[in-house]
């Protein structure tokens, strides 16, 4: 299945070294090829994820590029955008720099360092964007941290317009989210848990859209969790806005009511919504409203999350389990066609980091960057060990639908019988 | 009975009603010379209380002790929680020491429901953040069935700051799982949007509501919450929604008046007022030792289901209450403890 190609069918897909040499009706296979049966699975371009956490530098006990990347892999991923909020942050070239060494040496996955908008993510002054993007940096973000001045918002929407990047907003009102343990309403109220209302999100978007038409910037929102800002999110795209946004697997699927029991694995930043945002951020993701699904992967140390609900801090990983997520909770029901959401989890998520090599098309020449998957193999989240370092995953005892079985970085599988290669 | 009491929820009305003619039982014998029966000999109930409470604290440990249970009072200053243990390794710790029921009260809501998954102990939540405090509902409704025999259609406020206070909760889905009506008063920042889905009235006017009232039960109101502008000042506060003397005198003449404790007296009850005969606050003290004896012993007294983690507690289908005493080891005599 390759939605930039339109393809949808049964074919054969041959690849040397590095790039795909041909797609359609292999009559023979020579010798020294290396057949795979794929008698009932899908073939796709490899998943991009545009938002997850590796924590190295500075956090190697939570996760590392390493089991981060064997993590992707095996959840399909050929490419992933690293956030900067490390020890040091990615504010300069030179922790680019690290991040893309690290990543190569692990060879399992390609990793895009995002860069932070601001300075030690002090929300004050700008880093050098120029500079980072002339390193490859195309996404930059102070994520786990919203830029809160409209002032330098604006400036880095506005300088940003030169280079080809897009500045990333992780929108959280810092006055609405004291203490805030989970969504505010019927269940924050009956559990006894400070919650932080829709408006925290939205009124940043709002004033996000605002500064995006005032200075004809590129803006991408993250993880949207609220029907609020779906609809400014609709608003702003009518109105022909550079808007982009991306919605997390754990948002698609679960909600404020799934914490009666104090489980901190579903403690997370933006929390867990109503069912009437769920509902709104499902359509948004068929409509394209909302154009694509990234994991905001958050690896914790097991005694972190394992502690009293408010002093956990909020994560859930997710790579290995995105698309087995979206095809249980989205395509199986019939809320989204598999080419949609095959559309959502690589096309779009390279297009919005302009990733040529990623996201198919899968014609001859293009770099071979697939993922092949079993849409139908039920598997129960916690069984396996993960490959992430870490255990919290807000999925953990589920049983989903989707297995991946082999993935493949420009030829060369980085994931093969469900299996990583390194 | 249940295994563990998170929240009053878990309990129904026929529950609840067994926890309450079982206290009547016990609280004769807060009357006695020798106030003890032997139900829970050789049973170890662990105080873990990370906030500090005298009261509750106190009154859970002679309720153990009157039961004859063995009776470990950890609170957190001094221990190994100020070495920064973590409540899981604590859990377990007391897990490898055999308790057989943790008593908890934490600064943090749902950390029962936690510590519940790490231990095979019961698990009695005594207050957890803002979430709910049980027994001091079960306590509360001990209370006023003294006064008024049925709860059906009686009318209570709970006046006060109901967004922060677990005994609100709590109270609230107690009376109105037993038929009564509550009306939340207070100013509209300290009451929840969501709690007329708890099947209560919202009023922000105290006197309008005063005259209907069967209970009056007043909420301590902190003064961090004027720090954090819940309200302007506590004069206004105090003014608004403070039982003062002429209040009182708008109150029905068999009106209770009630409090959880500890009082601010002159914040949101006037300290005369306190001291009437009407309040019932010292009662509220002297049952909460008779509905946590009733408590514990029907969750772990008698044929109990011991062992894995998970199963069911006590098999108390053979209990009346009136055989309470006589299975609960009367029989040996009140003179032997």
């Amino acid at each position: 299945m390759d939605p930039l190609a339109d393809h949808d069918g049964v074919m054969d897909v041959v690849v040397e070294d590095e790039t795909i040499s041909s797609v359609g009706t292999v009559t023979a296979a020579g010798s020294k090829a290396d057949v795979l049966d794929c008698d009932g699975l899908i073939l796709a371009p490899g998943l991009v994820d545009l938002h997850a956490h590796l924590r190295e530098p500075g956090f190697e006990h939570k996760e590392t590029i390493e089991t981060g990347t064997r993590a992707a892999a095996a959840g399909g991923y050929t490419a992933v955008c690293a956030m900067p909020n490390t020890d040091p942050v990615t504010d300069n070239v030179a922790v680019v720099m690290e991040v893309r060494n690290l990543a190569e040496k692990a060879g399992l996955c390609d990793v895009l360092a995002a860069g932070a908008i601001t300075r030690g993510l002090a929300g004050e002054s700008l880093t050098d964007i120029a500079e980072m993007a002339e390193a490859g940096v195309r996404l930059f973000t102070d994520d786990g941290r919203c830029v809160e001045s409209s002032r330098v918002m604006r400036l880095a929407l506005e300088y940003a317009k030169a280079f080809d990047v897009v500045i990333c907003q992780h929108a959280q009102d810092p006055g609405l989210s004291e203490g805030w343990q989970m969504h505010e309403g019927y269940y924050s109220a009956l559990l006894g848990l400070t919650g932080m209302p829709s408006e925290a999100e939205s009124i940043v978007v709002g004033r996000d859209l605002a500064l995006a038409r005032l200075t004809g910037g590129r803006l991408h929102v993250t993880h949207v969790s609220a029907a609020q800002s779906v609809d400014l999110i609709r608003q702003g795209k009518v109105r022909g806005l550079r808007l982009t946004a991306d919605v997390t697997p754990h948002h698609l699927a679960l909600l404020d009511e799934d914490l009666v029991t104090y489980d901190t694995s579903l403690r997370v930043n933006p929390p867990l919504r109503s069912a009437d945002d769920r509902k709104s951020l499902r359509a948004a993701l068929a409509e394209r409203v909302v154009d694509a699904v990234a994991t905001d992967h958050a690896p914790h140390a097991a005694e972190d999350k394992e502690q009293e609900f408010d002093q956990a801090p909020p994560g859930t990983i997710g790579l290995e389990t995105a698309l087995a997520v979206v095809l249980t909770e989205l395509v199986g029901p019939g809320r989204l066609s598999l080419i949609e959401a095959i559309d959502r989890l690589s096309v779009r998520p390279a297009a919005i980091l302009g990733l040529d090599e990623h996201g198919g098309p899968l014609t001859p020449g293009r770099p071979a960057n697939l993922v092949v998957f079993d849409p139908t193999a039920q598997w129960t989240v916690g069984d396996r060990p993960f490959f992430s370092m870490a255990r919290n995953s807000a999925f953990t005892g589920h049983t989903v639908g989707g297995r991946v079985l082999h993935t493949m970085l420009r030829g060369t599988f980085t994931v093969r019988e469900g299996e990583p290669t390194r | 009975m249940i295994k563990h009491l998170l929240s009053i929820n878990q309990l129904s009305r026929e529950d609840v009603l067994k926890v309450l003619d079982t206290a009547e039982s016990f609280r004769e014998v807060g009357t006695r010379v020798i106030k003890k029966v032997p139900a829970l000999r050789g049973r170890t109930v662990v105080n873990l209380f990370y906030e500090n409470s005298t009261r509750t604290r106190i009154s859970f440990e002679i309720a153990a002790k009157r039961l004859s249970a063995d009776v470990i009072n950890f609170s957190t200053s001094g221990s190994s929680v100020a070495k920064g243990e973590s409540l899981k390794d604590t859990a377990l710790t007391l897990q490898a020491m055999g308790a057989d029921a943790i008593v908890i009260r934490h600064s943090s809501s749902g950390a029962p429901h936690t510590l519940s998954r790490w231990v095979a102990a019961s698990v009695l939540n005594a207050g957890d953040g803002t979430h709910e405090h049980p027994t001091q509902a079960l306590l509360d409704l001990f209370t006023i069935r003294e006064h008024f025999p049925s709860f059906e259609g009686q009318r209570i406020a709970i006046v006060g700051d109901v967004r922060h206070s677990r005994v609100a909760r709590s109270l609230t889905f107690a009376m109105t799982k037993m038929g009564a009506q509550v009306t939340l008063v207070g100013p509209p920042t300290l009451i929840p949007p969501e709690a007329p889905a708890w099947g209560a009235e919202v009023s922000h006017d105290l006197d309008e509501v005063l005259p209907k009232l069967n209970v009056c039960y007043m909420l301590r109101v902190q003064r961090e919450r004027q720090r954090q502008q819940f309200f302007p000042s506590v004069r206004e506060y105090s003014r608004l929604w403070g039982l003062s003397r002429a209040r009182v005198e708008a109150l029905s003449d068999d009106a209770l008046i009630m409090h959880p404790g500890p009082m601010n007296r002159g914040v949101e009850i006037a300290s005369d007022v306190a001291d009437l005969p009407r309040s019932v606050i010292t009662d509220q003290v002297t049952n909460g030792i008779a509905v946590r004896m009733s408590l514990l012993y029907l969750m772990l007294g008698g044929d109990a289901k011991r062992g894995t983690y998970g199963e069911e507690g006590v098999d108390d289908s053979r209990r009346e209450s009136g055989a309470v005493l006589e299975e609960a080891g009367e029989t040996e005599g009140a003179s032997r403890g």
